[in-house]
């Protein structure tokens, strides 16, 4: 049991994103408005960008800007337990712009679908597609 | 649907759950995402780059290649937005009635059958819907703005030394913008920042990022390689590399600056640049 608990705590960053993950993809599979699926698909993308920031996380470590860079303290030797993995920060800082830059593009759709079905409702568009 | 995707997730997720009992725990220095790649960039990075920010460094050095279609991406997400929803006036419409607002007095005139006012300063064109903007919000947000302009500015400049970058300041300045759109009204935001203005915007930031990599490729050195620049920045190879990311960073930035308020002009006024939020 003590196992159990000290694993759960050891690793509590992993259920957290696998929770938000599971929430964002019941929101794209099961919702039936666009917009929802859209805040689901979302909501996915956050636990990505949690779960590889999580993962650069070191103990004892600070923020991946190097101390004393230059100056008259430059020259020290540098060691990698000081600082968190800086490779997640990279990827994520891309990713939440594209992120955003994905999002207008699948709220410009949801426009585009509003104007020509005046509803957001998947099953009403489906029945309307069905009925031409 | 909702008990088949409800299944879906379940199933999902106890898989996930399962494979996490493997992954190394939280803050572990011996993670293996931790112990490959990553000590290099850590302790490398100064002598190779002289820039104390590694995921500076990181964004627009090791990785500048993947970077560049990253922002081809923003940009391409921006013109995708503008096809899927710009609606331009067409020839057979109906000519529309246009409505002008004398600044200083407030009155409002309207001229119907497509006729137009020449341009002035004591007349400003608004649209039917129009509200007068708050002044307290109004007066606010224009104090407001050009600190914010002046930080967004900050933040590219000074991506070397402290958290920032291109991606970051970039976004600050386009959030300025959206601002004003949202304060006072969209044509406000248009007559500063045209739409013209912000397509070449869009696109000469990633030419800015290419034209870079294309330089370095013709001083007979690889695409992105910033050493080649020693020559014409007269400065040693390690300093070469540092402006060149900060000349990618400026790309980047300008960018994403007109993606983000292309995005916001096309989505708030569903493509009719009229009205907006």
């Amino acid at each position: 049991m003590t196992d159990l608990i000290s694993m759960v705590v050891a690793k509590y960053n992993y259920w957290i994103y696998i929770t938000l993950m599971m929430i964002g993809l019941y929101a794209i599979i099961a919702k039936n408005n666009l917009v929802k699926k859209i805040v689901g698909m979302n909501i996915f993308q956050t636990a990505i960008i949690l779960f590889y920031v999580s993962i650069g996380v070191k103990k004892g470590a600070t923020i991946p800007i190097l101390e004393h860079g230059h100056g008259p303290d430059a020259h020290h030797v540098v060691h990698a337990v000081d600082y968190i993995n800086p490779l997640p920060h990279v990827l994520m800082l891309t990713a939440i712009v594209v992120g955003v830059a994905t999002l207008g593009v699948a709220l410009a759709l949801a426009i585009r679908v509003y104007n020509n079905y005046n509803t957001l409702e998947e099953d009403e568009i489906l029945a309307q597609i069905r009925e031409k | 649907m909702k008990i088949i995707g409800l299944i879906i997730t379940v199933v999902t997720g106890a898989l996930l759950f399962y494979a996490a009992g493997d992954f190394p725990a939280w803050s572990d220095p011996a993670s293996p995402a931790s112990t490959y790649l990553s000590p290099h960039f850590i302790e490398k990075t100064m002598e190779e780059t002289s820039v104390p920010n590694i995921v500076t460094a990181v964004l627009a050095d090791y990785r500048s290649f993947d970077t560049m279609f990253e922002t081809a991406v923003i940009f391409s997400a921006g013109v995708v937005c503008f096809f899927l929803l710009r609606i331009s006036r067409r020839e057979d419409e109906e000519p529309e009635t246009r409505y002008y607002r004398h600044v200083l007095t407030g009155v409002t005139i309207q001229l119907k059958e497509g006729h137009k006012m020449p341009p002035s300063a004591d007349f400003e064109r608004i649209d039917s819907m129009w509200t007068p903007p708050d002044l307290i919000i109004k007066t606010g947000c224009r104090l407001l703005i050009p600190f914010v302009q002046l930080f967004g500015l900050y933040v590219i400049a000074h991506g070397h030394h402290s958290p920032g970058g291109g991606f970051q300041g970039g976004v600050i300045l386009g959030a300025s913008v959206i601002l004003l759109a949202i304060s006072h009204d969209l044509r406000t935001a248009v007559r500063r920042m045209s739409e013209k203005l912000i397509g070449i915007l869009c696109a000469a930031g990633v030419l800015i990022y290419a034209c870079t990599g294309a330089l370095c490729l013709l001083l007979k050195l690889n695409f992105l390689d910033y050493s080649a620049l020693a020559g014409i920045l007269h400065v040693d190879p390690i300093t070469a590399r540092s402006h060149g990311i900060l000349m990618v960073e400026i790309g980047v930035g300008i960018a994403v600056l007109a993606t983000m308020i292309w995005i916001y002009n096309n989505i708030s006024s569903a493509g009719r640049y009229r009205q907006g939020l």
